[in-house]
């Protein structure tokens, strides 16, 4: 049974239009003109219990619009929703128990306080007994390695000690789906790796459903088994990583060490040419015609050593994204 | 109930240690609310020498009085709202399973508690330079005025953060409240007491909310007759309708908010 179902989702916002200038401000004061915005367009997905889903587009795809509509904050034009068999846009004290939204560039925690103090609220607002509290609060410092930071006020916290303390103010209640807008945003690499491998081990404990959107490939890579990829509103692909690379990247690099330097003009009827240089060269080779490729380089060459590779994903992704193309 | 009473309670001390972390700001928070002071000097000068039904300590006592009660019943609501919308910090509180008014509220309770030392000295201050004003309210008097004053603060907030749902629709729901602040200054009594007002003024007055957010709670305080039937009905009554039609508002304005860039 999914957790989280999403059939046919749908949104559109208004936005007003203003032209520029004296003329276009007056008019935009006396009679507005809205445009509809498409956001996001008849997306349906579902995910099981457990499971950790990445979430990627461009700026302005659609991610957060559809993290919004998954929480409840905003409601939908059209379609379904249901989360931990919740309607979220009703937001019911049950549903906002059973889920978390963590938003990167957002913070929810007292600036001029000690983040222990504004997890006394959140305890109080859950009602997490006492007890109980003192032992998710050491539980969760441990696993974030964030000893003595909770007792210095927030504004005092490095940028990686503060996503830390977030997270565990939006963890505390123990919620059974995470919603995680640019969780790693603007940290350093070893504030990432720490935050990965705290999500990775929340997850394993509480076989919590993870939803998140990273710009960080590596997030993704170390985190996500199946990834949604969404643009201008709509979801282009739903899979896993390497199925990813298999549809949309139609080339494969092929690396080949000659014995003596080759003239480009001898080289390109093998394949487009990436880089030559010296006695090392890159061609890019259609995946189909990859074997006959290999196959009369070998036969008509000196080669050395030859290596093909998958062209790395955030390429792939970053040329999907460009080309705006859906296969 | 249990919940409840520790909520408050987490809320209001978690609140308070945050309004204690600005001290240098609460005194000049405290000092900004002192209009009601400088006022009172040119209104002994002008009874000292004209016609107005009350005597320049009686104008002493009820400007103090006035003073006091802003310190009590001290609004900001509207600003953190706005804030909280235009930069989609509500998101955040919308997701937990409390009304985010709670922590308006807390925040305006235990900023009371933070500025009352500073605004306790000052009236001491005010004493000590003016030993004639000092009087001391019945028991009686007193406990009909922290009654009254409670409401005044309820009717202040409903009616700051009914405006504040504006926010929703507009984004600059603070200059709804600066516009109503034009009437507030000189209906409610904090320039001048109601007694000094043309007589048909006054009657239309007592039937908006202004005059019981400072002239009607400062008079009972220092023992000025007032009609305390149509008092605690106005207020009552202003409170119910803002109390509506902020909830109507708040449902509406949830289904408009598309968090802003959250």
């Amino acid at each position: 049974m999914p957790i989280v179902i999403v059939e046919n989702l749908s949104k559109v916002y208004p936005v007003a239009v203003k032209e520029p200038g004296l003329k276009g401000t007056l008019r935009h004061l006396l009679h507005r003109t809205y445009r509809p915005v498409q956001a996001v367009q008849d997306v349906s997905f579902q995910i099981e219990p457990g499971e950790i889903v990445g979430f990627l587009g461009p700026n302005g795809a659609g991610k957060t619009t559809t993290l919004k509509m998954l929480t409840g904050l905003i409601h939908p034009s059209a379609g379904r929703v249901r989360v931990a068999g919740h309607v979220p846009f009703r937001r019911d004290v049950k549903f906002l128990h059973k889920i978390t939204l963590v938003m990167g560039q957002k913070q929810q925690l007292l600036w001029d306080l000690p983040a222990l103090d504004s997890l006394k609220i959140n305890a109080a607002v859950y009602g997490i007994a006492d007890k109980e509290f003192d032992w998710r609060v050491s539980e969760l410092v441990e696993m974030l390695s964030l000893k003595e930071k909770l007792t210095q006020p927030v504004r005092k916290l490095s940028l990686g000690e503060r996503m830390k303390a977030e997270l565990l103010a939006a963890l505390l209640h123990r919620p059974q789906v995470l919603f995680l807008d640019e969780p790693t945003l603007g940290l350093d690499v070893n504030a990432q790796v720490s935050v990965r491998d705290f999500l990775k081990e929340y997850n394993q404990r509480y076989d919590a459903t993870v939803l998140l959107t990273s710009h960080y490939m590596a997030d993704i890579t170390a985190l996500c088994q199946r990834v949604l990829l969404i643009h201008e509103g709509q979801l282009i692909y739903d899979g896993n990583l390497d199925g990813l690379i298999e549809q949309f990247a139609p080339y494969r690099e092929v690396k080949v060490e000659l014995a003596q330097p080759r003239t480009e003009a001898e080289l390109r009827p093998f394949g487009e040419l990436k880089a030559v240089d010296g006695t090392i060269v890159r061609f890019l080779v259609r995946r189909g015609t990859l074997t006959q490729t290999v196959a009369r380089i070998l036969a008509q060459l000196d080669v050395v050593d030859l290596t093909v590779t998958e062209p790395p994903v955030e390429e792939v992704i970053g040329q999907v994204f460009r080309a705006g193309v859906v296969a | 109930m249990n919940q409840t009473l520790r909520k408050t309670r987490t809320f209001l001390w978690v609140y308070y240690a945050y309004m204690v972390e600005y001290r240098a700001e609460l005194i000049l928070w405290v000092l900004s609310g002192s209009l009601p002071l400088i006022l009172m000097g040119v209104w002994i000068e002008a009874a000292a020498g004209g016609q107005f039904g009350l005597r320049p300590v009686d104008f002493a006592r009820y400007f103090l009085a006035a003073f006091i009660v802003r310190q009590l019943t001290v609004v900001w609501v509207v600003w953190e709202f706005e804030r909280e919308v235009v930069e989609g910090r509500l998101s955040p509180r919308l997701l937990q399973p409390i009304d985010p008014v709670w922590h308006h509220v807390a925040s305006h309770v235990s900023e009371r508690l933070a500025r009352l030392p500073f605004a306790l000295l000052l009236v001491g201050l005010f004493f000590l330079l003016y030993p004639q004003a000092f009087w001391v309210p019945s028991l009686g008097q007193f406990l009909l005025f922290l009654l009254v004053i409670v409401l005044a603060f309820v009717l202040r907030f409903l009616i700051q953060y009914t405006f504040a749902m504006i926010a929703f629709w507009t984004e600059r729901a603070s200059a709804l409240e600066q516009f109503w602040m034009l009437f507030f200054l000189f209906l409610s009594g904090l320039i001048a007491p109601l007694e000094v007002f043309p007589p048909l003024v006054r009657q239309v007055t007592l039937w908006t909310p202004f005059p019981y957010l400072v002239y009607f709670p400062a008079s009972i305080l220092i023992g000025l007759p007032v009609n305390l039937g149509q008092g605690f009905l106005a207020m009552l009554g202003w409170s119910g309708l803002f109390f509506g039609l902020n909830r109507w508002l708040w449902r509406r304005g949830l289904k408009q908010y598309s968090g802003m860039g959250a």
